[in-house]
């Protein structure tokens, strides 16, 4: 394994961090939007107070993907950027309207204002996650290949590779993941028992969805990404990796039934870790299938090596910050307070 | 509009609109930690009162800063792809680094926002001390990255492709010191004036409000020594884009003409059909004694680059023009606040100086404005000076004024709701 795959590797660690801290704001967001009952006022709240002190430390993990993709793969980020820019453009707007519309609810009105900040919240956070995984959906297709010089249209060129039914639904699951991924760890988060059963009930009609929607894509990439059809069905490492995604996802419903709040959130987060995993596998050693191996667009050797210097430094810093910012906000004591 | 003006538009859009949040980013943090602990010491409520409104109004900026940090990595490769396969393993190293900054500064920021009571008192002052520092590191960073677009080292280029590659010696670029330097110092100035020139207005209606006292003791503590160094540090930039960059210095200074003795001058014109600067004050060797601090240096003119490597002169010395006299006002003004400090008479009570300190307040991001106009549009046609043309950086994409609009009509959307709530923030000020 050489060093481009480890730092390949790395990009991927990032992403998963991404999903499970910054995925489950989206999905906080989500459950913003569908708050209901009588408790309505007392679960956006406690979204809220989930969200606030962390969401921005949790989007850094999307900065260091896109950092980490330009210095190391410049050639993968530039094919990206290119033939990817409409739905990138579109995520951007979400991630805009997200970050900022929450904040000002948070610190600018009440009332009246403060309902439009929390729409325009919750609907980017339903919709950016979708395109999210479109892009993901996209790359996996194999759609997102060179330009073609001969019968290259706008449409083949800037459309086609994400505009289609394998990478919608892809997008769909990665919503399904995300607002059950939120809805596990706002069981553990809530501090009244009401509050905590109406997200058991939540996370349980996710988890469904995220089966449905997981068969669904399954069902698209046979013909919408046929190398990860393969790989997760023949690889030799396909059939253990579907056995214990398999069994976190079993694992984390019988926990939210039988109302083990803890155990449920760690086999949610294995669950969708090991589904990301999944993918990245099937598609090594390329980068960006069909044609950009994670050889091909990686950048000279010293760059690297200075990146996995920088990477390791930094660790040291980052892990026992957010180690830190997590122990004070979401510690079983706080959430008593 | 053509592709490549909006490219261009879109880009200028995201980085002006960002810089004002990121300068906020740097330097209000010290502005809250100075408060907090005058707080710690004197027990004195008001002091906290204040930490914690400027925190704030802070949290409103910064998420605003984040977002549109966002959009300017991505918008790299959406904009720029041919610009960042050919820079991205050059100039990543310090993107990186970067990203552990931002790390740290999200990090901290929460806990100082959010941890008033959860945190011990000390713990909470070094979250801020943290937020402070690691903000100043990331400007510096990105500043680094920006430096060698104007002046790159740690390749060589040899049929179009970079090789021997060393991002350390990219780091280490002719321009990197003295625009690290200016850009952080402009923070400190840009943001302490702003907050200055804010509570310095409210002073002059309620003169005795201990709350506006306070708080424009403080911001003056910040903003003015930055204001007093900038043209110091504006002089280090300007020798330095003399030596390496001549025809940004030419447009700066409306240079046409190579020659021995130049002078400087002020104010203005460039007539671009009559290749000479119209209706300037000229100072008799001025250029060549500030530009290499010898009254006989040559001074290399625009005659000296193929004309079509011009960059728009008019605007370029135009923003220049202006930066220096924002730059000269500010500093002025600080030097005045300072002298009555020294005199221990008290400058809230100045009201001459009070109106001199609230008609600055937006003058450090105006001169930060043009300084980045002056540092980029002076660039062209060159994204990476020498090696890479703007024309060829940009994407194939077709259509690219939609992006445009959009992201404009954003922005402007954006703009007006952070100015009304930072406005509603401030008319409930406190009337101790
Ligand atoms: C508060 C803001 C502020 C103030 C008062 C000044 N500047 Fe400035 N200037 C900037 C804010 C700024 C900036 C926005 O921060 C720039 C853009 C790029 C950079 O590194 O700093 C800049 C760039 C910049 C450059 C171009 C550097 C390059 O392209 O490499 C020069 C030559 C100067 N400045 C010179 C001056 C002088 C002689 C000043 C005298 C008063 C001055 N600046 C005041
Ligand atoms: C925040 C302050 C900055 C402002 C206001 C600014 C302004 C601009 C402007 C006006 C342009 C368009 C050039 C033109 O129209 O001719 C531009 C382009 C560009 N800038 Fe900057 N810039 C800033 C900082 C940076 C930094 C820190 C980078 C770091 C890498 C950067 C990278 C670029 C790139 C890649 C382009 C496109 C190519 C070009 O036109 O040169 N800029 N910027
Ligand atoms: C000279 C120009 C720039 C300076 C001084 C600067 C500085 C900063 C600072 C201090 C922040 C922290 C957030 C805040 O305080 O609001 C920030 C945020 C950010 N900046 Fe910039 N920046 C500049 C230009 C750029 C450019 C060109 C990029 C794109 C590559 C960029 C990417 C980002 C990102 C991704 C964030 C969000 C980080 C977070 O979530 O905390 N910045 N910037």
């Amino acid at each position: 394994m050489s060093l481009a795959d480890v730092l390949a590797g790395v990009i991927v660690v990032a992403l998963n961090c991404y999903v499970l801290l910054g995925g489950a704001d989206y999905g906080g967001g989500v459950w913003d939007l569908f708050a209901s009952g009588a408790r309505k006022g007392r679960q956006r709240e406690l979204i809220a107070h989930a969200i606030g002190p962390v969401w921005e430390a949790n989007h850094v993990w999307v900065i260091l993907v896109v950092v980490l993709l330009f210095t190391c793969f410049p050639l993968a980020f530039a094919r990206l950027g290119t033939t990817l820019h409409i739905p990138l453009t579109l995520l951007l707007v979400g991630v805009v309207l997200r970050g900022s519309a929450f904040t000002f609810r948070s610190y600018g009105g009440e009332g009246e204002q403060e309902r439009h900040w929390g729409r325009v919240f919750a609907v980017a956070s339903l919709v950016t996650p979708i395109l999210l995984g479109v892009i993901v959906g996209a790359v996996a297709s194999g759609g997102v290949h060179a330009p073609r010089t001969a019968d290259q249209t706008f449409w083949s060129t800037y459309v086609q590779p994400w505009l289609t039914p394998f990478a919608f639904s892809v997008g769909l699951f990665a919503l399904a993941c995300f607002a059950f991924l939120a809805a596990v760890y706002l069981t553990v988060e809530a501090r009244d028992d009401a509050v905590r059963e109406d997200f058991r009930w939540r996370a349980l009609v996710a988890g469904v969805l995220v089966f449905v929607t997981a068969a669904v894509a399954l069902l698209f990439a046979r013909i919408g990404a046929p190398r990860v059809w393969a790989g997760l069905l023949a690889a030799p490492w396909a059939i253990p990796l579907h056995l214990l995604t398999a069994a976190a996802a079993i694992g984390a419903l019988t926990a939210l039934w039988s109302r083990r709040w803890r155990a449920a959130r760690i086999a949610a987060a294995a669950q969708v870790s090991l589904i990301l995993w999944g993918w990245a596998l099937a598609q090594f050693p390329y980068m960006i299938p069909p044609d950009l191996t994670i050889a091909a667009v990686a950048a000279p050797a010293v760059t690297l090596e200075l990146v996995a210097g920088a990477l390791g430094l930094g660790a040291v810093v980052l892990f026992p910050s957010l180690y830190y910012l997590f122990k004070i906000f979401k510690s079983a004591a706080s959430a008593a307070s | 509009m053509p592709d490549l003006l909006a490219a261009r538009s879109q880009m200028a859009l995201s980085l002006a609109f960002h810089i004002i949040f990121a300068m906020v980013g740097i330097a209000m943090p010290l502005l809250m930690v100075v408060a907090e602990r005058r707080w710690r010491r004197t027990g004195d409520p008001v002091f906290l009162d204040l930490a914690k409104r400027w925190a704030r109004g802070t949290a409103i900026l910064f998420a605003v800063g984040a977002v549109s940090g966002t959009v300017l990595s991505f918008e790299l490769g959406l904009l720029w792809p041919r610009f960042m396969a050919f820079a991205g393993p050059i100039i990543g190293m310090p993107f990186s680094l970067e990203g552990f900054a931002f790390f740290t500064e999200a990090i901290f920021l929460g806990i100082y926002l959010y941890g008033w009571d959860r945190v011990s008192p000390r713990a909470h002052l070094a979250a801020g001390v943290l937020v402070a520092v690691s903000g100043a590191a990331s400007g510096v960073f990105v500043v680094i990255a920006n430096a060698w677009m104007n002046t790159p080292t740690g390749f060589t280029l040899t049929e179009g492709r970079a090789v021997g590659v060393d991002p350390l010696a990219a780091m280490a670029n002719p321009a990197a010191l003295s625009q690290t330097i200016h850009m952080t110092l402009a923070a400190y100035a840009a943001t302490g004036f702003a907050v200055a020139g804010i509570h310095a207005f409210l002073l002059r209606r309620d003169p005795g409000n201990a709350f506006h006292r306070r708080a424009l003791t403080i911001a003056l503590l910040v903003g003015a020594p930055a204001a007093v160094l900038q043209p110091l540090s504006g002089d280090l930039a300007s020798r330095q884009v003399a030596v390496y960059q001549p025809a940004k210095l030419a447009a700066m200074e409306a240079l046409f003409v190579t020659r021995a003795g130049a002078p400087l001058t002020v104010g203005g014109w460039p007539d671009m059909a009559r290749r000479e600067t119209r209706f300037g004050l000229e100072v008799p060797y001025g250029l060549s004694l500030l530009a290499f601090h010898d009254p006989r240096a040559e001074v290399r003119g625009l005659d000296s680059v193929p004309r079509d490597e011009w960059p728009n002169v008019p605007l370029v010395h135009l923003a220049f023009q202006v930066m220096v006299a924002l730059g000269s006002y500010l500093a002025v003004v600080a030097l005045w606040a300072g002298w009555l400090a020294w005199k221990r008479r008290d400058p809230a009570k100045h009201r001459a100086l009070l109106t001199a300190i609230t008609i600055a307040t937006p003058f450090g991001f105006l001169a930060s404005e043009c300084g980045w106009m002056v540092t980029e549009l002076g660039r062209q046609p060159w994204v990476i000076t020498g090696v890479l043309k703007t024309a060829d950086a940009v994407t194939p994409m077709p259509g690219l004024v939609v992006p445009f609009t959009l992201f404009t009509l954003l922005y402007c959307f954006l703009g007006v709701i952070v100015a009304w709530l930072l406005y509603r923030q401030i008319i409930r000020s406190p009337h101790a």
